[in-house]
């Protein structure tokens, strides 16, 4: 689906936040000099075609103490990356699961899950949960700990 | 954080209605006023528990760009390296981890051909190979944490 101009300002509105007001589609067209009509039925087009993955609270998982995130990796044979994949995304605790291209030698693994937990314990539990789910699928893996957040700004639209 | 938020947070994570009143939709379903919710929202926003009130965009279905790249760093040249990366505003987050490849940032650009220029800017200006890992298949996204 293509998007025009007036979805664009929709989404430069609402990006980095929905106004905390009782009527914030309102609010929106106001300020864009739109219908909250239109607004609604835009933002619920933009939903349904999956361009808004969804409206809602986005947590800080830090400071609700999920300080340990891992993001374990996972090397498993080619042909089978699409069956362990959907597997380990129906798990409750993976917050990401991706195919992504290696590189060799330095990098073998090809299936990415991103898995928070309170304490690095609690992490390397769910990952040994996953390594049991895939079985000898799982050539080789391995959990990256994150060591410091460099950066973290979300994604931009800008003008 | 008391019984109240986490049930906000909790119910606010699996979608917000698109109507006139949505917060008093919810408030309704949370048993509790409009008010009560949007000032407890504020709140959770004000003390960064909350890092966003806001629809979450499909980058990719904007037509824009989006990779996950990697650098191995030597240490001694971490922050030098660390301030050329975050200084692309295209730069959405970058996380230190263990391991060889210790440096590992998303590229979020509007042109999907914006990424090639960036990882080659980046690999000019640092002198290092980035590894990029754009995402090939999704199998699930989706960042609930039930507090």
């Amino acid at each position: 689906m293509q998007i025009d101009e007036i979805d664009r300002k929709i989404i430069q509105a609402t990006q980095k936040g929905l106004p905390l007001v009782s009527k914030p589609y309102h609010a929106i067209a106001e300020q864009l000099n739109l219908t909250a009509h239109d607004v609604m039925l835009r933002m619920q087009r933009l939903l349904e075609v999956g361009i808004i993955r969804r409206i809602g609270a986005i947590p800080n998982h830090y400071k609700l103490g999920f300080i340990a995130n891992g993001m374990s990796v996972w090397n498993v044979p080619d042909e089978m990356v699409d069956e362990c994949g959907k597997k380990i995304g129906e798990l409750s605790f993976v917050s990401h699961c991706y195919r992504r291209p290696r590189h060799l030698p330095l990098w073998d693994y090809n299936l990415f899950a991103m898995v928070h937990g309170k304490t690095k314990e609690e992490v390397e539990e769910k990952v040994e949960q996953i390594a049991l789910l895939l079985g000898e699928n799982a050539l080789d893996y391995q959990i990256l700990y994150s060591r410091q957040i460099l950066k973290k700004t979300g994604l931009r639209l800008t003008d | 954080m008391d019984k109240l938020d986490r049930q906000i947070i909790n119910r606010l994570q699996s979608g917000f209605p698109i109507c006139e009143r949505p917060f008093k939709m919810v408030a309704t379903w949370l048993n509790i006023t409009e008010q009560t919710l949007l000032q407890r929202l504020e709140k959770l926003l004000e003390e960064g528990i909350l890092s966003r009130f806001a629809p979450l965009y499909h980058a990719e279905k904007l037509g824009g760009g989006l990779t996950l790249a990697a650098l191995a760093v030597p240490e001694h040249d971490f922050e030098r390296v660390t301030n050329i990366v975050n200084s692309f505003p295209e730069i959405a987050h970058n996380y230190a981890r263990e391991h060889d490849l210790n440096m590992w940032f998303v590229i979020a650009t509007e042109k999907p051909e914006r990424i090639n220029e960036i990882i080659k800017e980046i690999e000019k200006q640092t002198a290092l190979t980035v590894y990029n890992m754009p995402k090939q298949t999704e199998y699930y996204i989706g960042l609930y944490f039930e507090v």
